[in-house]
């Protein structure tokens, strides 16, 4: 067993509105801000560690995923250091102001953990997803979590949850953009509640046990059928695999429906688990749905010691 | 009236696109300009139109203004071209092409196709109680395909300076707007678009029938006549501080009674409904409506008799 030691009591930053028609952690961020407030008023002794930001503003006011370009795309070293002129695009001046405010990324003065919250049209439930072996494993009894783990190493990382020193995207299906549905909404809140209560007792001292957690991790993305010319769709996901996130795709599985009514399957070698899958936002990107790998993960030991 | 006699229907126009992000009719009228055999019946004229092109391509639901809120009588008549905002110039360009009322070259029927996020099945939206063509046109529908039956819903509403206000513009008779739900902005969902391609055969079927002289015998309709729009509760600046309440949430067309939950506070307070009767909500969380201030529609369960039609 070995066990990990952090210097001081770790800070966590908690993020909405990086995409700002994922409502639900727009108001979640927005009402912890505001009892924030109410604490400062009444002059209680308000724990500096736990920060609440609205990361896109400007797309949060006009109910859209962004305005010039994905935020939650900028957050490389070389976007958030390279050169950038006055035209730039609105969240790339944005990313520099939260790798600021939350990083600089890659510095030891960097926030320890960044929880960036975002909704999808996909029925996935609630997913934590993770570029780095993270430290939080709590579970809701209600409500199934899972793990996805994308495998990029922390140079290419591009999401804001990269500029902590630890991250993670909380991701909570499915909910269409633009709208609130209370049952989204507080599982999205029960989950932060977890995370920094976990943080909490983490800062108290508390050793976590070493342990085994399942884990997806992702193979490949695949794209709709496309016109060769005009590049438009040519299929939906078929209603088999609509709504099925999670469930294992065979080889030769339903996978799209054609507009003249023909039924395209699965090709690949393995079956493989579906996630992501008919996202709204990901059409633009050419992702019709991802396709991951089921593993199992250990995971240290988890202390936090004072240095005497 | 026992005999209602109309003019058979020679122009048919299915417009999608009209809000930009609502991909079945966006979907389906460019598979339709592109082949368009299978919208053709006999000795009707069928045209498929995307009304809002620049919001088709940016995947948004307008550019300037809601297209379907555009057609009021200042904006048909408004001088300036291309000042005017996007939607207003393409609400001219579309009375032009489609219309006006009263002249010759009117369309005879329109189809204005819709996506909700609210849980609303396949809803048939119009204008008055006395629209009987559109009446039996859903009574055909739900009669001939047996699916529909209990997914296929009229709601009458008068939405004005959209599509279905008859008297504002357009064409002599008959709009019809359809909104099929849930889908979430931007998706195209199978179930949907299948849906709302099957309920426009049968209508075209419908159409073509009457056409060919078959007379309708007399039927009554079940509708929801849209009674007042309920906001979400705000604070003092506006801000939307209570959610649809998960009892209410996807309920729509079930009946919900004086006391029943309606909202929930984002710290877990439970709202109720206070009217003075039963009512049956619809458009519950639709995403567009939060600009509108509308959570949800509160309609009447009614039962009209539409009278037998037939061509004159």
């Amino acid at each position: 067993t070995s066990s990990r030691i952090c210097e001081r009591g770790a800070d966590v930053a908690v993020c909405g509105g990086t995409h700002g028609n994922e409502l639900s952690g727009v108001y979640l961020v927005r009402e912890l801000l505001k009892a924030k407030d109410i604490v400062m008023e009444e002059e209680r002794e308000e724990p500096a560690s736990v920060l609440m930001v609205l990361a896109n503003p400007r797309a949060m006011q006009q109910c859209r995923r962004y305005v010039d370009t994905d935020l939650n795309r900028c957050f490389t070293h070389a976007t958030l250091n390279g050169p950038i002129s006055d035209s730039a695009p609105y969240e790339m001046t944005r990313s520099r102001e939260l790798n600021a405010m939350l990083g600089p990324k890659g510095s030891p003065g960097a926030v320890d953990l960044v929880c960036d919250l975002h909704n999808t049209t996909a029925n996935m439930g609630l997913c934590l997803i993770l570029s780095l072996a993270c430290l939080f494993q709590r579970q809701m009894p209600d409500v199934p979590m899972r793990f996805i783990h994308f495998d990029v190493s922390s140079k290419e990382s591009y999401s804001l949850d990269s500029v902590g020193k630890h991250g993670f995207a909380m991701e909570i299906g499915p909910q269409p953009h633009g709208v609130v549905r209370s049952n989204i909404y507080t599982a999205m809140k029960d989950g932060v509640q977890h995370m920094l209560d976990w943080v909490r007792l983490f800062n108290s001292g508390t050793i976590f046990e070493a342990g085994f957690v399942d884990v997806f991790t992702i193979v490949k993305n695949i794209d709709y059928p496309r016109d060769s010319e005009t590049h438009n769709i040519t299929a939906t996901i078929h209603p088999q695999l609509q709504d099925r996130d999670f469930l294992l795709l065979h080889p030769d599985d339903a996978l799209f429906q054609t507009f003249s009514g023909e039924t395209l399957r699965y090709k690949g070698n393995e079956p493989l688990y579906p996630f992501f899958v008919n996202e709204c936002a990901y059409y633009e990107k050419g992702i019709a749905l991802s396709l991951a790998r089921k593993n199992t993960v250990a995971y240290h030991n988890m202390a936090f010691k004072v240095h005497s | 009236v026992s005999l209602a006699r109309f003019d058979e229907a020679r122009r048919v126009a299915i417009f999608g696109g009209t809000h930009g992000n609502e991909m079945s009719g966006v979907t389906l009228v460019n598979l339709w300009v592109k082949n368009g055999s299978e919208i053709q019946r006999k000795m009707v004229d069928t045209k498929p139109f995307i009304t809002n092109p620049r919001a088709v391509e940016k995947c948004t639901r307008y550019v300037d203004t809601d297209l379907n809120r555009a057609f009021t009588p200042e904006n048909l008549s408004a001088l300036g071209e291309g000042d005017l905002p996007y939607e207003v110039q393409r609400a001219q360009e579309i009375n032009r092409i489609f219309g006006p009322k009263g002249s010759p070259e009117a369309y005879d029927v329109i189809f204005d196709l819709h996506n909700t996020t609210s849980n609303m099945g396949c809803t048939l939206i119009l204008e008055s109680s006395k629209d009987y063509f559109n009446l039996q046109m859903m009574n055909y529908i739900k009669v001939t395909d047996i699916r529909l039956k209990s997914l296929l819903k009229a709601s009458i509403q008068l939405v004005e300076c959209c599509f279905t206000s008859v008297n504002i513009v357009l064409c002599d008779w008959f709009i019809a707007g359809l909104e099929v739900g849930p889908q979430p902005q931007g998706v195209l969902r199978s179930n949907i678009f299948e849906a709302m391609r099957v309920i426009l055969k049968h209508a075209l079927d419908f159409i073509e029938l009457f056409n060919e002289g078959v007379e309708f015998p007399t039927c009554t309709v079940e509708v929801f006549r849209v009674l007042e729009r309920i906001d979400y509760p705000r604070d003092a600046n506006g801000n939307i501080i209570a959610m649809v309440h998960p009892n209410l949430q996807d309920g729509d067309w079930e009946p919900l009674n004086p006391g029943d939950p309606m909202f929930l506070t984002f710290d877990g307070k439970t709202l109720h409904y206070q009217g003075s009767g039963t009512i049956y909500p619809t458009f519950i969380n639709e995403a567009a409506y939060y600009e509108k201030q509308q959570a949800f529609v509160t309609t009447r369960r009614e039962t009209l008799v539409a009278s037998a039609i037939r061509k004159a």
